[in-house]
């Protein structure tokens, strides 16, 4: 019999979590609410005695200053109305799990596996005017998520009095099964309808590379030797599924794309990847010569450059877009401690040093109907920071930097970029670091957590509704203490040199691990059957592909193994042999004794024909913008500081932990009042060194509603020119690049493909040019391309965007600048030159426009600017430094005078400038490559001397007082305000979302 | 040797590296002139090391910039894991100073350390005929010392160990609960130090500078009488305040929590014990300070006095 404890905060103790969820029912859903009060509800599926629960209820469970319990009987009966919300069964229970050890350190003895806790929250309404409508609208619209919650509404006046015993334990009564297909004696709908059936993702064509491989008589006579036939195993189809997917093979990058530029000339490109992404850092590795820095690219979980002689830097940046779309806390938290075993596997592992995150979202403020089966913005921007919190500072990595995206074209799906930093010595025993050799004879082993139904075909979402019975199995909820404790042991067993080889479980789970380590060796041999479980009842298939979180898979030798399993024991940490790697040329997987599985990894790994495709670029054309420069300069000012994509976003930045490891250099919030917008981040890995690592990012999906070519270039111009503006150097610095589109491929229900791919085939060329003339290499990077959504007549695209992630080295911190103007009598100014390059600005989206005339980027010029402003900071003449981009130049003067606290007299008859001359167009144009520096006037000469050759002018100065004056170009002043009410505009916009 | 080189690693200022042995004598022979080190070196050599131990396992996450803290301050300082101790592989009688420091331990989930502090209360150490609060009790009970900082404090306070009024430890008299803000915050804030106050860790320091990294930080006494006794017996130690006033205060942000009194920081009536929520470790080098760009500070942060403290006090006691 399950026993149920209620926990809740004793009269007079404050309800913090309550009345917050009352502010929202207020704020955010418009219902009357009085009062709030929240419940911790335990749910005990356990054998103890009423003596024991005594002891775990006063205990662990509750604390005795602040709060108060009740065992099987309700703890309140003050309210109106009460919404229990716990988990559907099979979601992860974090709290359950914690529950559970704790009773087991208190009653200093095991539970069995079987035994288990169950937790929920209970919401205790008061409210004259809430009604059952009102109540379910609050269940379902703020506290539960359907796919993963259930909830219970109770209403006082209708109320026994009873507590609700409910026990969410997974039942699946059925033996594992494996089923086989003859697929030589399908038709090519009947293969289609098989794909499609098990959400296998394959088209025609690979579902008959499939069928001829089971075709071959050599194929057929080895497989009968282990006790298979012609036909194929429902283990095999899975697994060929999940090697060969999108996600895993990026078939759309590796394919062949006839090309039409808008000219009518076609040309054939082999391979986007190749081509450009690849291409483009082979040549700069070339060109750098003995320079290079880069150790490992495009081949491991994550890319891996040089820091110092000593030490190694591993980068990646993941996205988690269409799992954050369902559950938007569960999918971001998945996202972020997924990306966190990247680094960690690769080469033979990396320590985590810092997250950084980009989200785009729609308006949170959106109000128009939403489509169906969409959560509302707001709910998807609050539930994605709150799993980056969880994920990121419950493991203990700061989150240095990071931005938000608005564009409405989200609100089909956001993106949800996760990336994670890590260092590694250059070699462990004796060994460079970046590699791993699974030998074989290694024992295949598998740490962390157990597997369950979840995060089985996570890429597709099932349609199938989801009810009490079965287990979810679309969404995840990842558990960053059950990696914690298994990084916090694996570093350990690295440092000892215990293991030769490690990979993360992500994508496609062990069949996807495993597959890819046995290319190390030459084989695999996998028992299914030993792999442990979250529940009884799998099949195999399912355990071979499910994606439970928290897991690695490690190739260990012989000679370590027992002391390897030994130390897991001690930290806690479940550690598993599968099996054994092989150089047979095959992989082999068995369950109970059996062969299910008998593939050569030959065909398994290369076997995926290359997919054709067509592309046709048409550039568009927007009607050109027709307004008068506006009267109110301080007016429009104020409201481009409002704007969504440029206001403040300390709420979310205060939330994330950016100070964790004692290496924080430069902070997201600088400035005066530590609010100013940081442009990048510095963190010093090591201690007792000054060596910085540069964070930035750079993204500005707008531009690619004109051409997504300068868009790319623009996002890796912002990125690189943010590392550089707080002391960044060209000279070593890496980038990633990292790709969410719509569907590019043409078809019937996707009429305008052929364009999309044009778009994507632009952003590469971009990448090559660009990354190319800045020296600046790509060593990893990741792509996302079916980023839309449709139900019934509605779709909705989200906007082609690409996003750069800049790794650089600084090698002394204390040289690092900040955005914040010093001092009043300071000399401000401009660098680079300004254009009139409006379209898709800011500026233009605020006066309902997207126009023609996009920034583009000049490499040479931009080059050399940096590499000369570089050398400025170096001497240390540079007092504050700030990137131009969103809102432009006048934008970034007002953030650097308020984040300095000062302000600033400023002409713009001084701005170096070509096209319309118009003073809203100076202020708010996007031309990239620009930088707003302030200087004292005593390093005047020397920083003039040093920036010799470039464009820059001195616009104006800081002041002492508060003022902030901008004179036209036609001499008179046009805006006059003072710092305080800019500051104010700016940290108005996303301000009620957190309070 | 090691008592030495320890010494000696702390006056050479973060990122210089002294590696080879003859710019290493070069160096020291230009210290000697620097009386407080010569005798401070000689204490050193007659008397052996100050050792510390930092806890680290189950989310814990600042193990690695305290131990640095330490050794700042010029202790030897190792990371032992959890289960070491409960595997009786080290134990806490070799050690001077304890820290447990921050971090998410077993993710907070039952409330801020409360998974954990079950694990310290009731687990027993294999091999040994002991439970691991009894090796802890041992330790206090010999006058050595520990700090607790966040989540610590949070583990100390829910332990019982603070705020440990006439040596009442092991029953919980006091919590850190959720902010009044319902939310986590990473900001740094002002502090006050209570001169009067037995704390050995905050001798000769009046005021500090730090950050705030939690959820949890509110404190809240079980009653009145608990409160008026601690700040009777001055065991209050650190106060977020405003920096206007200097006065201590309710003030959001000031005090980012809501603590009851502002209490950011509590001793027990030895001195010996101190939990605190703002992260000294945090501290320790000029660049951690939000404003290094703008300000002219010290090349040591503020946070290290308080490790220099409790090293001196060991010296001073306990070698």
């Amino acid at each position: 019999m399950p026993t149920r404890i209620e926990v809740g905060f004793k009269s007079g103790i404050k309800d913090a979590q309550g009345e917050k969820i009352a502010k929202r029912i207020r704020n955010f859903l418009d219902i009357e609410v009085d009062e709030v009060k929240t419940v911790f509800v335990y749910t005990i599926d356990a054998h103890l005695s009423q003596e024991e629960i005594e002891l775990v209820a006063s205990g662990p469970f509750s604390d005795p200053v602040i709060q108060e319990y009740a065992i099987d009987h309700p703890l309140s009966t003050e309210f109106d109305w009460m919404i229990e919300v716990g988990f559907k069964p099979g979601v992860t229970d974090n709290v359950g799990k914690t529950a559970k050890e704790a009773i087991e350190w208190r009653l200093s003895r095991k539970l069995n596996p079987e035994e288990k806790l169950y937790t929920s929250i209970l919401y205790l309404l008061k409210g004259k005017t809430l009604n059952r409508d009102l109540v379910e609208h609050i269940a379902t619209e703020l506290l539960a998520n359907p796919l993963i919650h259930r909830y219970h509404i109770t209403e006082r006046t209708k109320w026994d009095g009873s507590v609700l015993l409910y026990v969410p334990k997974v039942k699946l009564i059925k033996e594992p099964t494996v089923q086989r297909y003859n697929l030589s004696l399908m038709s090519d709908e009947e293969l289609l309808e098989l794909s499609k059936s098990r959400l296998l993702a394959l088209d025609l064509n690979e579902m008959k590379a499939i069928v001829r491989y089971f075709k071959d008589p050599k194929v057929i006579a080895e497989r009968e030797k282990v006790g298979l036939d012609e036909r194929i195993t429902d283990v095999e189809l899975e697994s060929i599924a999940q090697t060969w997917s999108e996600h895993c093979k990026h078939k759309i990058f590796n394919g062949i794309i006839h090309y039409t530029d808008e000219n009518g000339n076609s040309r054939v490109i082999d391979s986007l990847f190749d081509t450009y992404i690849k291409g483009a850092t082979d040549r700069i590795r070339r060109e750098k010569g003995k320079d290079d820095f880069c150790l490992s690219v495009f081949k491991d979980n994550a890319g891996v450059i040089k820091f110092n002689e000593h030490w190694n830097l591993v980068f990646k940046v993941e996205t988690h877009n269409s799992p954050s779309a369902l559950d938007p806390y569960g999918g971001a938290l998945t996202g972020i401690v997924g990306v966190n075993r990247d680094p960690f596997g690769t080469g033979k592992g990396a320590k985590l040093i810092f997250n950084t995150d980009v989200f785009c979202f729609a308006s949170p403020f959106y109000d128009k109907p939403l489509p169906p089966r969409l959560l509302h913005p707001r709910r998807i921007f609050e539930g994605v920071r709150e799993g980056v919190e969880h994920g990121g500072n419950k493991s203990g990595i700061p989150t240095v930097n990071g931005c938000i995206v608005f564009d409405d074209r989200y609100l089909g799906k956001p993106l949800v970029y996760c990336g994670t930093g890590g260092i590694m010595p250059a070699k462990i025993n004796g060994q460079p670091s970046y590699e791993k050799q699974a030998k074989p004879g290694d024992y295949i082993i598998m740490v962390g957590g157990r597997i369950g139904k979840d995060g089985i075909h996570g890429a597709t979402f099932s349609s199938e509704e989801l009810h009490e019975g079965s287990p979810v199995t679309a969404v995840q909820i990842g558990d960053p203490i059950t990696q914690k404790k298994m990084f916090d042991f694996l570093l350990i067993a690295r440092d000892r040199g215990w293991y030769n080889s490690i990979t993360d479980n992500g994508a496609g789970g062990l069949s996807c691990s495993v597959g890819e380590m046995a290319q190390e060796s030459g084989g695999a041999e996998l028992h299914l059957n030993k792999a442990p479980l979250k529940y009884a009842g799998l099949d195999p298939w399912e355990i071979f592909v499910s994606e439970s979180q928290e897991r690695m898979t490690l190739a260990v030798p012989e000679k370590h193994l027992e002391e390897f399993l030994e130390l897991a024991k001690k930290m806690d940490v479940e550690a598993t042999v599968l099996g054994r790697f092989t150089n047979t040329g095959k992989f082999q997987v068995l369950f109970e004794g059996k062969t299910i599985f008998y593939l050569d990894l030959e065909f398994l790994h290369h076997g995926v024909p290359q997919k054709e495709m067509v592309a046709k670029w048409s550039p568009p054309k927007h009607p050109e913008p027709e307004f008068p420069c506006p009267q109110d300069l301080n007016e429009m000012l104020k409201r481009m500081l409002g704007r969504l994509n440029i206001c403040s976003k300390e709420g979310v930045v205060r939330q994330y932990d950016h100070e964790v490891q004692g290496g924080s250099a430069l902070k997201p919030l600088v400035g005066v009042w530590d609010h100013g917008p940081s442009d990048a981040a510095i963190v010093r890995p090591l201690l007792d060194s000054l060596e910085g690592v540069v964070v930035a990012n750079g993204i500005c999906p707008r531009y690619g509603d004109i051409d997504t070519y300068h868009m790319a270039a623009c996002a890796l111009d912002e990125a690189v020119r943010n590392a550089i503006s707080v002391g960044g150097s060209l000279k070593h610095m890496a980038t990633l690049d990292n790709f969410c589109w719509c569907d590019p491929i043409l078809s019937e229900k996707n009429p305008d493909g052929d364009y999309k791919l044009a778009q994507l085939v632009r952003a590469n060329q971009a990448l090559y040019d660009y990354t190319v003339a800045y020296g600046v290499p790509c060593i990893s990077g990741k792509d996302s391309m079916k980023n839309d959504y449709r139900i019934g007549d509605i779709k909705i695209s989200i906007p082609p965007t690409i996003l750069f992630s800049v790794i650089g080295r600084i090698p002394d911190v204390r040289k690092a600048v900040s955005m914040d103007a010093k001092r009043p009598g300071d000399l401000v100014y401009i660098l680079g030159i300004t254009y009139d390059e409006l379209g898709a600005s800011e500026y233009f989206h605020e006066m309902g426009f997207i126009g023609n005339k996009v920034p583009q980027v000049r490499a040479e010029v931009a080059k050399k600017l940096y590499e000369s402003l570089h050398a400025a900071i170096e001497k240390g003449l540079v007092a504050s430094c700030h990137d131009c981009s969103d809102g432009g130049l006048g934008v970034a003067l007002a953030e650097t005078a308020f984040a300095g606290g000062f302000g600033m007299e400023i002409d713009l008859r001084q701005v170096p400038y070509e096209g319309i001359r118009r003073d809203d167009f100076v202020l708010f144009s996007e031309s990239q490559s620009r930088f707003i520096v302030t200087i004292h006037p005593e390093n005047r000469e020397e920083f003039e001397k040093t920036l010799q050759g470039n464009i820059l002018a001195r616009i104006g100065q800081v002041l002492e007082e508060k003022g902030f004056e901008v004179k036209g170009l036609k001499g008179e002043t046009i805006i006059n305000t003072d710092i305080l009410s800019l500051k104010k505009a700016w940290q108005q916009t996303l301000k009620g979302l957190w309070e | 040797m090691p008592s030495l080189l320890n010494l000696v690693a702390c006056y050479i200022p973060i990122g210089e590296k002294v590696n080879a042995f003859s710019i290493y004598l070069n160096w020291l022979r230009g210290r000697f002139w620097d009386l407080l080190f010569c005798l401070k070196l000689c204490k050193c050599l007659y008397m052996g090391e100050v050792k510390c131990v930092v806890i680290a396992g189950y989310g814990t996450n600042c193990e690695e910039e305290t131990a640095f803290a330490c050794k700042r301050a010029g202790a030897r300082a190792d990371i032992v894991h959890i289960s070491e101790l409960l595997y009786g592989e080290k134990t806490l009688d070799n050690y001077h100073l304890l820290c447990f420091p921050g971090g998410f331990l077993d993710g907070d989930d039952l409330g801020a350390a409360k998974a954990a502090a079950t694990r310290w209360r009731y687990a027993r150490v294999k091999g040994r005929e002991e439970a691991l609060f009894e090796q802890l009790m041992r330790f206090i009970n010999e006058g050595k010392l520990v700090i607790g900082i966040c989540n610590g404090f949070q583990l100390m306070v829910k332990l019982g160990l603070l705020p440990g009024i006439n040596r009442r430890y092991g029953v919980q008299s006091a919590t850190l609960t959720y902010n009044d803000s319902g939310r986590f915050e990473d900001r740094w804030v002002y502090l006050n130090i209570d001169p009067n106050s037995p704390c050995v860790f905050t001798k000769g320091i009046d005021k500090l500078y730090l950050p705030i990294r939690h959820g949890e930080g509110k404190f809240v006494p079980q009653n009145e009488a608990i409160l008026a006794e601690i700040e009777e017996r001055h065991l209050s130690v650190m106060k977020y305040i405003n920096p206007h006033t200097n006065e201590p205060t309710l003030e959001y942000p000031f005090n980012p929590n809501g603590s009851i009194n502002a209490i950011a920081g509590l001793c027990d009536s030895t001195g010996r014990l101190l939990g605190m929520m703002p992260h000294p470790e945090a501290f320790l080098h000029f660049t951690h300070h939000p404003r290094w760009t703008r300000e002219k500070l010290p090349e040591e942060g503020m946070g290290l006095a308080l490790f220099v403290n409790a090293i001196d006090y060991i010296r001073q006691n306990l070698l």
